[in-house]
Parts: structure tokens; C-alpha cells; sequence
């Protein structure tokens, strides 16, 4: 396995995606916050990742099966759902004209 | 090739999607692209993951993705704009609720090989702790928004004290089994506890202050990811999780600097109802008003109008309505902005989501700093379904609860027009000065209604 980084790795990690973040979401237009919104709720639907892990294991007992199904199926529906409706909001705002 | 390469291949590659996704929502011109990028990295985020070696049975993983397709795309397609907030809310809950039940499938596997008090151990109790009580908070802020519940703030006697006492069990039920060794009895009164505080935390939010809540709900939402990404060793979640919350950070603060709030007032003020009985006794001053019939042609004869919508607008659903009085006023000449205070609505930007969809071109919404300083010059404020966001006594009166809000300076137009059912105070709870201006006319009806009626009218002259 390559993984398994050290602690302070992910904190490294953890601070430099955070001050990117900052200097990002400062940017974005106010006219676009409930599409931004939309839009990083669905992205953090990628949590569906760990479930997926979680559910298929080879020794997955049923209680993992169970709450990783749940996981799996919670996380699908934010990211599917968020996706297309963050697209169907931004396809509304238009330029005078346009 | 290993394939655990392709695997940390495909995470660097999504978590640089993820970021190139929100670095394109900076502009409406770019956005579209930001999404398909999105989109293009949580394909190859779970196709990466599949390929993983421990990862060997797919079909309970494919029926739950196949369902959740089954039901997320209708949901996408029938959601009425105006449910935004509310599904935005539930997402929050959806979400939260996946890290929490992983959280706990993670600590019945990885808890007994852990090192009592080791770092994976704290990284998993605060991802069920931020996952569950994320979870019912956001259902709770859902019903409110739905008007399940009351949209009042509930308050209680000691309430303050229950929820220090809620939140302290949660943290000593985190801190038993972070250090002692095979505690896992603890962890359903942990989940319990959790899930309770996030109920509390909740319910003495009103209304109006839901953008604040949603936006910060988001932050732990994406702060739970993190946290899941620490005790997974995952890259990947990290960043995402960090990308989130920040970003629902940055909007709670955008939110609270817009009302002159801190945070703590926000969460624990109960806002509406301490202002409710600092009101006292309804004000009788006489107010001017006017029929549709004599409002459209002073309307008709202004050279600049602005429109400042707010709550009331998206409750009757009236955007359509004003878009087309926009567009009738367009043509005859008058020149129409639309001013979108930070905290109209019920979520971050929902003005602007709402006039969107009505076609309402977007360079003609226009902020409140740079509105401000045009409002002078501006022959006709129309405020629809706005009351707190234009209140003066914000501005004038260091005494009004509302005191050095920033505020759309409507009252400094040369005509004012008030679209309002009644008249009763807004949320604050508070009087409004600017009715009993001698330049503000009241047109009183419904937001939709009386846009309707000023239609007709322009369409007669």
C-alpha cells in the first residue's frame, strides 16, 4: 500500500486545501452563493468513496454491509441530485440579451 | 502497473477537479464549467475506488448507486426553485448522515486495533460527532424551512444550560472511548447524544436567520468529511472536506456581517422573540397609500426604478410576476435594477436563484454597496416583500435591535413604494420607520397579486 501518510501529512494537507479554499470561495460572486452551496454539498457527496470501501470489503460484517449500503445510497442521491440541480440553476442566470 | 497507483491517481486527479470546479464558480460566465468538472471528478473518484484490491464485492455498491441515481435525478428535474433552501437542507441532512453511519461501521472495525487515545480514534469521534449532529440539525432547519415547524424560534427556560450539558456528554461519551480501551458500549449514547445536541442547537433559530444556519451547517458538513478523510487516510476526503467547509464558513460569515450579528448571537440569540417583546405597542401614525391604478403611471413617468425584493417575494411566489413588470418597465423606457441585500431570503443568494429563473437578466442585480450610493438619484424604490433589509431604524437609531445592520437604503429615493399585505412587523419584530415617510406610498396586497394588478395597469396607458 502506498497509503497510510503520516498525521501531521494530513494536517499539512488539511491547512494548504483550507487557505485554498479561502482565497476560492472569496471570489465567488454573491449573485452564484445558492449554486455554491449546491455545488459543494454535492462534491462532498465524494464521503461515498469511504462507504463504498466500508460496504465491500471482503470481511465486511452485516452491520457494515448495512450502514455502508445506507452510505452508499445517502451520499448517491446528494451527489446526483446536487449535481444536476446546481446545473439547472446556473443555466437560469443570463446576461441581458443573451 | 500497481493498481494502488491508478487508485492515488485518480484522487489527485478528482481533488484537482474539485478545486478547478470551484475556482470556475467565481463568474456565471464560467460556472456550467465548474459543475462538469465536478461532475467528471466524482466519476473518476468512485471508478478509482472500485479498482481498489480490498474493495471485492460490487453488487450491494452498484444496487445502492443505482438507487440513489433512481431517486436523485427525478429530485433534481421536479424540485421547484423555490424549495432550494429546503433541499439544500435535507442534502446537508443526507450527507452528514452518510459520514455518521460510516463513522460507525469504521469504529466497530477499526476501534480494537487502536491505540487508546491515538489520532484515527479522535478523527472518527469528531466525524460522527459533526455527521450526526449535522444530521438532525439539518433536518430540524428542513422542517422550518418546509413550515413543518413553527419558524419561530422555540425557546425554553435554561436552555442555554441544557444545551452546555447536551454537548458536554457528547464530548465526555468522545473522550471514554477515545481513551479507554474496548469502550464501544459507549458509542450508541454517544450517537444518541450527538443526534440530540444537534436537535437543540437548532430549534431556537428562526426564520430569517436560516441563510446563517444553512451556510454553517454546510461548513460542518464538509468539516465531517475532513475528519472522515483523517481517520481513512484519504487525501482526497480531506480536501474535499476542506473545500466545503470553508466555503459554508465563508458564506456564515458573509451572512452574519450583513445582519451585524456574531456568531453566538446567531446561534444562541433567539433573535425573533427578544425583539417581539422590546416592540411593544403598534405604532398609529397615519401611512399614505395607493391603488395599482395610481401607482403604474408614476411608475411609467420615473426614469430609474429599483426593485427590492425580499422573503415575501419567494412565500407568494410572485418572481414571475415581477420579472414581467420589470420587463413592461424596460420597454417603456424606465431604467429597472434589482437590489439583493446578502440575507433576503432564506439561503445565501436565493433572491438572485429566484429572478434567475424568472429571466430576469442577471447584471441587473445589483449589490447592496453598489446600489447605496444610487438610491439618491433613483426616482421609485419598489420594495416587495421586504422589511427588515430596508428598515432605517438599522442606520438612525443606535437603540433599534437591528442597530448598525447594513441596510438598502430605499428610503432615500424620491418615491417609495411598500407592496405589503399589512401592517405587521417582519421578523425583527420591530416597527419600520420608513411606512410613515412622507415620500413612501403603501400598496397594500399580496406580492403577487399587486405586481399582477401594476401589470395590467401598464398594459391600459
Amino acid at each position: 500500500m502506498i497509503e497510510g501518510s503520516s498525521t501531521t501529512d494530513l494536517l499539512f494537507v488539511f491547512m494548504l486545501a483550507a487557505f485554498l479554499g479561502f482565497q476560492l470561495i472569496k471570489r465567488v460572486s454573491p449573485l452564484l452563493h445558492s449554486p455554491l452551496m449546491s455545488l459543494t454539498n454535492a462534491i462532498a457527496a465524494v464521503v461515498v468513496v469511504g462507504a463504498i470501501i466500508i460496504t465491500s470489503e471482503g470481511d465486511a460484517t452485516p452491520l457494515a454491509k448495512t450502514l455502508g449500503f445506507l452510505a452508499v445510497l445517502a451520499a448517491t442521491i446528494n451527489a446526483v441530485s446536487g449535481l444536476l440541480i446546481t446545473d439547472r440553476m446556473l443555466k437560469m442566470f443570463r446576461r441581458k440579451g443573451e | 502497473m500497481d493498481t494502488e497507483l491508478i487508485v492515488q491517481a485518480a484522487y489527485l486527479a478528482a481533488s484537482g477537479l474539485f478545486i478547478l470546479a470551484l475556482m470556475w464558480m467565481s463568474s456565471p460566465k464560467t460556472a456550467r464549467r465548474g459543475v462538469r468538472c465536478a461532475e467528471v471528478g466524482t466519476v473518476i473518484a468512485i471508478a478509482g475506488t472500485l479498482l481498489r484490491h480490498d474493495v471485492v464485492g460490487y453488487d450491494l455498491v452498484l444496487i445502492a448507486m443505482l438507487l440513489g441515481a433512481a431517486i436523485g435525478v427525478p429530485m433534481a428535474y421536479l424540485m421547484p426553485m423555490t424549495a432550494i433552501p429546503q433541499r439544500t437542507a435535507i442534502s446537508h441532512a443526507f450527507g452528514a448522515l452518510a459520514v455518521g453511519l460510516i463513522g460507525i461501521a469504521e469504529y466497530y472495525k477499526l476501534a480494537s486495533g487502536l491505540a487508546p487515545g491515538s489520532f484515527p480514534l479522535w478523527a472518527l469521534m469528531l466525524e460522527m460527532l459533526l455527521g450526526f449532529l449535522t444530521c438532525t440539525a439539518s433536518l430540524i432547519a428542513f422542517a422550518k424551512l418546509q413550515e413543518i415547524m413553527p419558524t419561530r424560534p422555540i425557546m425554553f427556560a435554561g436552555q442555554r444550560l441544557v444545551n452546555l450539558l447536551v454537548f458536554g456528554a457528547a464530548l465526555a461519551f468522545a473522550g471514554l472511548m477515545i481513551f479507554l480501551p474496548n469502550s464501544s458500549q459507549y458509542l450508541p449514547w454517544f450517537v444518541a447524544v450527538a443526534l440530540l445536541f444537534g436537535v437543540l442547537l437548532v430549534i431556537p433559530i428562526g426564520g430569517a436567520d436560516m441563510p446563517t444556519v444553512i451556510a454553517l451547517l454546510n461548513s460542518y458538513a464538509g468539516l465531517a468529511c475532513s475528519a472522515m478523510g483523517f481517520a481513512l487516510n484519504n487525501k482526497l476526503l480531506i480536501v474535499v472536506g476542506a473545500l466545503d467547509g470553508t466555503s459554508g464558513f465563508i458564506l456564515a460569515v458573509i451572512m452574519c456581517k450583513a445582519m451585524n450579528r456574531s456568531f453566538s448571537n446567531v446561534l444562541f440569540g433567539g433573535f425573533g422573540q427578544v425583539a417581539a417583546a422590546a416592540s411593544g405597542g403598534a405604532d398609529d401614525r397615519p401611512v399614505r397609500s395607493m391603488s395599482a391604478e395610481e401607482a403604474a403611471p408614476v411608475l411609467e413617468l420615473a426614469s430609474s426604478v429599483v426593485i427590492i425584493p425580499g422573503y415575501g417575494m419567494a412565500v407568494a411566489q410572485a418572481q414571475h410576476r415581477v420579472a414581467e413588470l420589470y420587463e413592461h418597465l424596460e420597454e417603456s423606457g424606465v431604467e429597472v435594477k434589482f437590489a439583493i441585500h446578502p440575507v433576503a431570503g432564506r439561503m445565501p443568494g436565493h433572491m438572485n436563484v429566484l429572478l434567475a429563473e424568472a429571466d430576469v437578466p442577471y447584471d441587473k442585480l445589483v449589490e447592496l454597496e453598489d446600489i447605496n450610493p444610487e438610491m439618491p438619484q433613483t426616482d421609485v424604490a419598489l420594495i416587495i416583500g421586504a422589511n427588515d433589509t430596508i428598515n432605517p431604524a438599522a442606520r438612525d437609531d443606535p437603540n433599534s435591535v437591528i442597530a448598525g445592520m447594513p441596510i438598502i437604503e430605499a428610503d432615500k429615493a424620491k418615491t417609495v413604494m411598500v407592496i405589503k399585505r399589512s401592517m405587521s412587523a417582519g421578523f425583527a419584530g420591530i416597527d419600520n420607520p420608513i411606512y410613515y415617510l412622507d415620500n413612501t406610498q403603501m400598496l397594500f396586497g399580496d406580492a403577487k397579486k399587486m405586481t399582477e394588478q401594476l401589470v395590467k395597469e401598464l398594459q391600459e396607458l
